[in-house]
């Protein structure tokens, strides 16, 4: 399963949800299958993207969260995930895709290419739903559950590390946190 | 009994609530333990208790994209722990951050491990670029703080405010 694969397996759940992703590749892909104005990428920063969902999904209880992580930016906030499980947001689905590499920089492998595996540190951080998959098949059902389930849920998936051929993308920064914005408080 | 200011706490935090503050994010630290508390205690406000401040920037950046104002507890040396968060998301994205900051190791301090961070916190603060001003005295803890998140907002820019020894702590020194 390519992380592209991913995103465009369930691209069609995103059309009413708040979607945080990390910078690079996952941000140039979204982008590149559909930009939206529910749809924030952080470009950098890494390890907030789930912070950034935390507080949204705490501010807005009534609005479906979906982060979109990454294997390299998860491991840069660990604490993090602690934080996530104590409060618990029924509303945040927590997606990592893990290419076992940060794969924006040269491809260099991350601790999952040794074993270190994130689905089993989510639960044990208190997390009370995860999954870990490597099939497009498998990917969609734990996504579509996950929404269904109404509960905080991380699901990593393991990805091949391919990517796109350029990262930066045309939607300034600016732009895209001043119209998520106010996509965000409309309503 | 600890000698941190429980009078004082309150004008903080009844400030950071007359500022419209819904949400803080914090990590304990001995001064703000009264703060944190009412924080707590209040059914109308949210608390994040984080493992690392940085994560605070993070939930803060969140909250704010979503109409909820924030402030964020924390020690300087928590400060120097979220610098990155705060250039690459807060300053990155022009996000207010209202930070309320601990300044351990000023003149007064007792514990030599805190001591190397008070020297270097407002010099880091002006590198940064970060409006910040002083809360020593009780007199101007409301307009300071609700002109701190006033400038936060129109700036969208983090600013902090440094709680000073001289109106946290009440042990005659």
């Amino acid at each position: 399963m390519t992380r592209v694969e991913a995103l465009g397996a369930v691209y069609s759940r995103l059309e009413n949800v708040v979607v945080v992703t990390i910078m690079g590749a996952v941000a140039a892909e979204l982008q590149g299958i559909g930009h939206r104005p529910n749809f924030f990428y952080l470009q950098h920063a890494m390890g907030l993207a789930s912070s950034m969902g935390l507080g949204i999904a705490l501010a807005r209880p009534e609005r479906q969260v979906v982060v979109f992580d990454g294997d390299g930016s998860v491991l840069m906030n660990l604490g993090g995930l602690t934080t996530l499980a104590r409060y618990r947001p029924r509303n945040l689905v927590h997606v990592v895709f893990d290419n076992e590499s940060l794969l924006s920089v040269g491809g260099f492998p991350t601790a999952t290419s040794t074993g270190s595996d994130l689905a089993a540190i989510a639960a044990a951080a208190g997390v009370p739903r995860t999954a870990r998959v490597a099939t497009l098949d498998d990917f969609t059902r734990a996504f579509d559950e996950a929404l269904a389930a109404h509960d905080l849920t991380t699901i990593v998936a393991k990805v091949d590390a391919v990517g796109p051929s350029k990262f930066v993308t045309d939607l300034s920064l600016l732009e895209n946190r001043f119209e998520f914005q106010r996509y965000l408080t409309r309503r | 009994m600890s000698p941190v200011s429980t009078a004082n706490s309150r004008l903080v935090y009844d400030a950071l609530k007359a500022s419209g503050v819904r949400l803080m994010s914090a990590l304990p630290e001995t001064w703000l333990v009264h703060l944190i508390r009412m924080a707590e205690d209040d059914p109308e406000m949210t608390l994040v208790r984080l493992a690392k401040e940085e994560e605070g920037v993070g939930i803060s950046a969140g909250a704010h994209l979503a109409g909820v104002r924030s402030a964020m507890l924390m020690q300087n040396h928590g400060f120097l722990a979220s610098i990155n968060g705060i250039v690459s998301c807060a300053q990155l994205y022009r996000i207010p951050l209202l930070m309320i900051v601990s300044f351990r190791g000023e003149f007064g301090e007792r514990d030599p491990w805190q001591t190397e961070g008070g020297g270097v916190t407002e010099d880091l603060l002006r590198a940064l670029r970060i409006p910040f001003s002083y809360l020593d005295s009780p007199g101007h803890v409301a307009h300071r703080i609700a002109k701190a998140a006033t400038l936060a907002l129109s700036a969208n820019k983090p600013v902090a405010l440094l709680l000073c020894r001289d109106l946290m702590w009440e042990e005659a020194s």
